[in-house]
């Protein structure tokens, strides 16, 4: 058996990071025959929901709640098995979920959550599971503070991949989660393994992320059209793997989980200055709207 | 002693504690060490000495922290007040009991000081948040002890790390049962040692005492024209006690004392006192300033440690009143002077000439040095743990001598010095007690009294008396090298 890799999926809100893992850990168990368990670190507890065709499970933390401490829970109590073809019992690859929740917004210290659900499935052997090939971590928006930044420390993620688009938000958090990984890669060993572009089609978008990978010293390994039978298989809460496993786009997601299980382009990477993510955005033909002269002008205007 | 003069083997010995350490430290722990004196040429400080600032990094300083200053000093002794440990059970349980603050009542019932309040934080109470669970501790509370008159949440650190809004907690319980509910920010992280406890502390007695203007449970106490309060005295084996019974004898009424042996109703009544009398600055100042802006009510400061200071403080007070007072106040003065003089008879001859070294927090310090001279003893070296500016200014006042000042002293620094500078008695506090009972040397506990006290007003110097004969006369010393290190008697 090949050696368990841990892989962690970071990006900007909303930018589809849980739709995008789950629909790329699906491709990885359904054409590829990998067993797979996701950990999600969302207070939200949504990073699974396309696999169990569930709402939201019950999470690490709520289970632990109820029952007093953390130390009372059972493994078998915090992990699902996937629904559908990811179960346990069909032919190809399994898929295993929990979710570490987190308290409500305004409230608590999400970010100690997450420490204490990663250390729970550490101590309760969840990575020791027979057959599994890879864990898979979807945390929240930015490497906020310590608790987030938990996925990547020693011993955990071993590859970062940052899902982003062409839109500027979205690759100011890139570079800064770049920096965090940065700050991990000395001391344990994470490395950023690429960006995936889910394309928001944005101008000149494959071109900014490519670019953008390039400044970081790595590669955009996946451009995934925008295509709205994501958005109509997650309202069945399935993956397009599941939905309808000949669409283009699950061919998409199929070449993705395909480039993932073949990628061996880890580096550390190197964070962009500010100003330096200023002129990339220049550079490609979006000058006239960030030349000196019109900054604060309306369109009308210029 | 040498040819060598006392206020140079103190600079010598400053000196030299400074080489070990490295440069950067060094230069940091120059601006807190130095010699003071009577005729002290600096304006602001005594010594030259800098103080309140962050405590270098690898040192044991002897310092507490903001929860400290809340709840084991300004609030912990408020007695018929719940005052709960807002966070994991640590805190609350190694500040159990309290510094000794004596009181009267039957715990469990009526009064609470000596027992530990603990909201118990799991990790559960961090990732979710310990606002539902503090509400639950107020409702327990009230269940178990009806006859408490208010409760106090001191924050321990982690309510800051999460940003529990125990404030609004707190306000919704108190609108729904018009209790005293009084939520403070001290978390043990904020600033550099429990002075800012004393602070935020003395700023939640003005916001929920004061202008909450709180139902203080039965009629209006009469106001007389004699009415004082003791602030910032906390009844550490009774000093309080021994404190006011000089200050009715002289014919004024004690209306209340914080927070030793305090009650909620006494800290409301005293907005409308004459005068209030501060005993240690540093904790309670702030309010007493408070309470001279808002209600006009004039604060003095005065020292109730040995006759000298006793005497000087007590004329200083009865100044401030008619001649029925100060005419009953040389009245007191002249009772006590014979049991005065048979103290000083007694253990003066016994304590002479002896050198002693102190260390203790914010305000001892230097009110007790008057005690040590009246029994012919010589303080040589001070330091406080979290002074600032203004107490070292006023320690200026009450040295007598050439004396090393030594702000927030470390181990490593007061064991150097006492080692350089040979005193007879060390008197500090628990953490450096038995570094130098295992030196050979006499040593009191100056927090605590060791167990003993009270120590204020007349009844005080007695036992303080006593206490220093018992440490540095015991025949123990005599006993504390081993036969085969004696010269001569092998």
């Amino acid at each position: 058996m090949a050696a368990l890799r841990q892989i962690a999926f970071y990006g900007k809100g909303g930018i589809g990071k849980s739709t995008t893992s789950q629909n790329t850990l699906a491709s990885m168990a359904f054409y590829f025959d990998k067993n797979i368990m996701i950990v999600g670190c969302d207070p939200k507890a949504d990073s699974t929901r396309l696999i169990l065709h569930e709402k939201a499970q019950n999470t690490i933390l709520q289970l632990a709640a109820e029952m007093g401490t953390v130390e009372d829970l059972e493994l078998e109590d915090a992990l699902k098995p996937g629904a559908g073809i990811f179960a346990p019992e069909n032919p190809h690859g399994w898929i295993q979920c929990t979710e570490s929740g987190g308290p409500e917004p305004g409230v608590g210290c999400a970010g100690r959550g997450v420490i204490t659900a990663i250390n729970f499935l550490e101590e309760e052997g969840a990575y020791e599971a027979e057959g599994l090939d890879f864990v898979s971590y979807d945390v929240l928006g930015d490497v906020v503070c310590g608790g987030f930044a938990m996925p990547i420390r020693e011993g955990k993620a071993q590859e970062i991949y940052i899902v982003m688009s062409g839109e500027m938000m979205a690759m100011y958090a890139a570079n800064n989660i770049s920096k965090g990984i940065l700050k991990y890669a000395n001391t344990g060993g994470v490395r950023l393994a690429g960006l995936i572009c889910n394309a928001r089609m944005t101008d000149f978008e494959y071109d900014l992320a490519k670019a953008l990978a390039t400044d970081l010293g790595t590669h955009m390994i996946h451009f995934v059209p925008r295509n709205n039978i994501v958005q109509r298989a997650e309202i069945r809460r399935m993956t397009v793997v599941e939905y309808s496993p000949k669409a283009d786009q699950a061919l998409e997601y199929k070449e993705l989980a395909r480039k993932i299980i073949a990628n061996d382009f880890k580096i550390i990477p190197t964070p962009l200055e500010m100003d330096d993510l200023e002129d990339l955005i220049m550079k490609f033909g979006l000058d006239l709207e960030a030349d000196e002269d019109n900054i604060g002008k309306a369109e009308a205007e210029a | 002693m040498g040819p060598e003069s006392l206020e140079a083997r103190q600079k010598a010995a400053i000196e030299e504690v400074l080489k070990a350490y490295p440069e950067k430290a060094a230069k940091n722990r120059a601006k807190h060490l130095g010699v003071g004196g009577p005729e002290d040429e600096s304006q602001k400080t005594c010594g030259n000495v800098r103080s309140n600032k962050k405590t270098v990094p690898g040192v044991m300083s002897q310092r507490g922290c903001a929860y400290a200053g809340s709840k084991g000093v300004v609030w912990g002794p408020v007695k018929d007040m719940v005052h709960i440990s807002h966070g994991p059970v640590g805190c609350g349980q190694y500040s159990r009991a309290g510094r000794r603050n004596y009181y009267i009542g039957t715990t469990g019932v009526d009064t609470f000081v000596t027992m530990n309040f603990t909201s118990d934080f799991q990790e559960k109470d961090i990732v979710f948040g310990g606002d539902k669970k503090l509400a639950v501790c107020f409702e327990e509370i009230d269940a178990l002890f009806p006859l408490n008159n208010g409760i106090t949440v001191q924050s321990e650190c982690p309510i800051g790390l999460i940003g529990d809004d125990i404030n609004a907690t707190s306000k919704q319980y108190a609108k729904k049962t018009g209790a005293v509910i009084v939520p403070v920010n001290c978390e043990g992280f904020r600033g550099v040692s429990q002075s800012l406890g004393h602070h935020i502390a003395n700023d939640t007695v003005r916001d929920y005492v004061f202008d909450a203007q709180v139902n203080t449970l039965g009629e209006e106490i009469a106001v007389t024209d004699y009415d004082v309060a003791i602030i910032g005295d906390y009844n550490i084996g009774g000093d309080a006690w021994s404190s006011r019974i000089l200050l009715e004898e002289m014919g004024l009424r004690v209306v209340a004392q914080w927070s030793g042996d305090a009650t909620l109703k006494e800290m409301v009544a005293t907005t409308k006192v004459k005068l209030n009398l501060l005993h240690c600055y540093r904790s309670m100042n702030y309010i007493s300033r408070h309470m001279e802006k808002e209600y006009g009510i004039p604060w003095v400061e005065y020292n109730f440690f040995g006759p000298s200071q006793t005497v000087k403080s007590l004329r200083k007070i009865a100044a401030f009143f008619d001649e029925t007072i100060q005419a009953k106040c040389e009245e007191v003065i002249a009772k006590y002077q014979p049991m005065v003089d048979a103290v000083t008879n007694k253990f003066r001859p016994r304590l002479e000439g002896k050198q002693v070294m102190l260390f203790v927090g914010g305000l001892r310090p230097r009110h007790v040095i008057g005690a040590y001279e009246d029994l012919g003893m010589e303080v040589i070296g001070t330091g406080y743990e979290f002074a600032h500016d203004d107490d070292y200014k006023r320690t200026k006042d009450e040295i007598f001598r050439s004396t090393v000042i030594y702000d927030d002293v470390n181990e490593y620094e007061l064991e150097a010095f006492v080692k350089k500078l040979q005193p007879d008695l060390v008197a500090s506090g628990i953490k450096e007690k038995y570094v130098f009972q295992k030196m050979g040397l006499p040593y009191r506990q100056m927090h605590s009294w060791d167990y003993s006290g009270p120590y204020h007003g007349y009844d005080g110097f007695a036992i303080f008396a006593a206490d220093m004969d018992l440490a540095i006369n015991s025949p123990v010393w005599a006993h504390t090298k081993a036969p085969w290190d004696k010269e001569g008697e092998a």
